[in-house]
């Protein structure tokens, strides 16, 4: 049944673990040991997993005969719809994982909640991914509170990763007509709902961790809507290349 | 904290830890390798992203290399090599039955 709201919806969700997954396979071979580098890319694998289940599904609702690879690797910038949070760059390990904190902390709120969605793909790919975001959250709230109540320069950087990534959480929470019509009929969960949850998760963390959250910071926003950071252009330009040069290529 | 202090501690080497994963309920845990972590903690969850990516375990061990206390390989005649000769220590004059998978 085509459903052009639960698929843009799935794509948003299906999106954003794209994007988080390709960020953290950049850090492949570049960890900052060998354990570590193998974790980040078990993160990584999950949550591709995740966003070739989403992404499928949002293809199955659009009914345009568009499959994962298609909304993978077919759309242009424009048409993604990721958090802006997520395409940030990886800058240090400490910018890396308190991105990744940052948005652990709202998944793990998101998937068990949406896992009860009267939209039956969207519950089971949830049930699945709840499991998976519990145990990303420990391993990245381990990270946030070892480097912020670390040493002096892990510290600095736990802070510096914060202060540059806290004004794209608060898109976390937004909602336009897509989330609103589709929390009524219960199929999606109202972002806003999720504001609370999330900050009870972070603030305990930040605070063991000795980091101070910025006040004052706005909310850059637009991810949603297309409109990106520069980043995510640039990311697209290697993630798309195969399939740009070789059209449905495979191996 | 002058530099050369902070330059020491963040170069310090993380500790190895021995990894132990028993692969079903009923077998005993099984040495599988090592690997550094800072702490008990991390080492647990890095055995679990190490160790156990094709589903091999149902609980993991994590022992610190260094309160291993091992035999000298020197020893080995002195320690061993008195039961070579004792035959009838080893469980090999009965048949086990089939249904005893993991003797």
């Amino acid at each position: 049944m085509a459903d052009a709201l639960t698929a843009a919806y799935a794509m948003r969700l299906g999106d954003d673990a794209l994007i988080l997954s390709h960020r953290l396979s950049e850090w492949v071979g570049h960890g900052p040991e060998l354990e570590e580098d193998i974790a980040l890319a078990n993160t990584a694998l999950d949550l591709l997993g995740q966003a070739r289940l989403l992404l499928s599904h949002a293809g199955d609702r659009e009914g345009a005969g568009r499959d994962e690879d298609a909304l993978a690797y077919g759309r242009d910038l424009l048409d993604f719809s990721n958090l802006l949070l997520v395409e940030q760059p990886n800058g240090d390990f400490a910018q890396t994982m308190m991105r990744q904190f940052l948005f652990d902390a709202y998944a793990v709120e998101l998937w068990p909640r949406l896992s009860a969605s009267r939209d039956e793909g969207l519950a089971g790919i949830a049930g699945k991914a709840a499991k998976e975001a519990a145990y990303h959250v420990e391993q990245s709230a381990a990270w946030v509170v070892r480097m912020g109540d670390g040493t002096k320069e892990s510290h600095a950087r736990a802070q510096a990763g914060l202060d540059m990534l806290w004004p794209y959480a608060g898109q976390i929470f937004e909602a336009d007509e897509v989330e609103a019509s589709l929390a009524k009929k219960g199929i999606a969960v109202a972002p806003s709902e999720l504001r609370a949850p999330w900050l009870a998760r972070v603030d305990p963390v930040l605070e063991a961790a000795g980091l101070a959250r910025p006040e004052g910071a706005g909310v850059r926003s637009g991810g949603r809507r297309g409109r990106h950071s520069e980043h995510l252009g640039h990311l697209l330009a290697e993630f798309q290349f195969m399939q740009r040069a070789y059209p449905g290529a495979e191996w | 904290m002058s530099d050369s202090d902070t330059r020491a501690e963040n170069e310090r080497d993380w500790p190895l830890f021995e990894v132990f994963i028993r692969a079903r309920t009923g077998l005993h845990h099984r040495h599988c390798g090592s690997l550094h972590a800072a702490d008990p903690e991390m080492a647990l969850a890095r055995a679990r992203d190490v160790y156990t990516r094709r589903g091999e375990g149902t609980s993991i061990w994590v022992v610190a290399s260094d309160r291993i206390y091992a035999s000298d390989p020197a020893d080995k005649d002195m320690l061993f090599e008195p039961a070579m000769s004792k035959i009838y220590r080893h469980p090999s004059f009965y048949d086990l039955p089939d249904d005893v998978e993991n003797m």
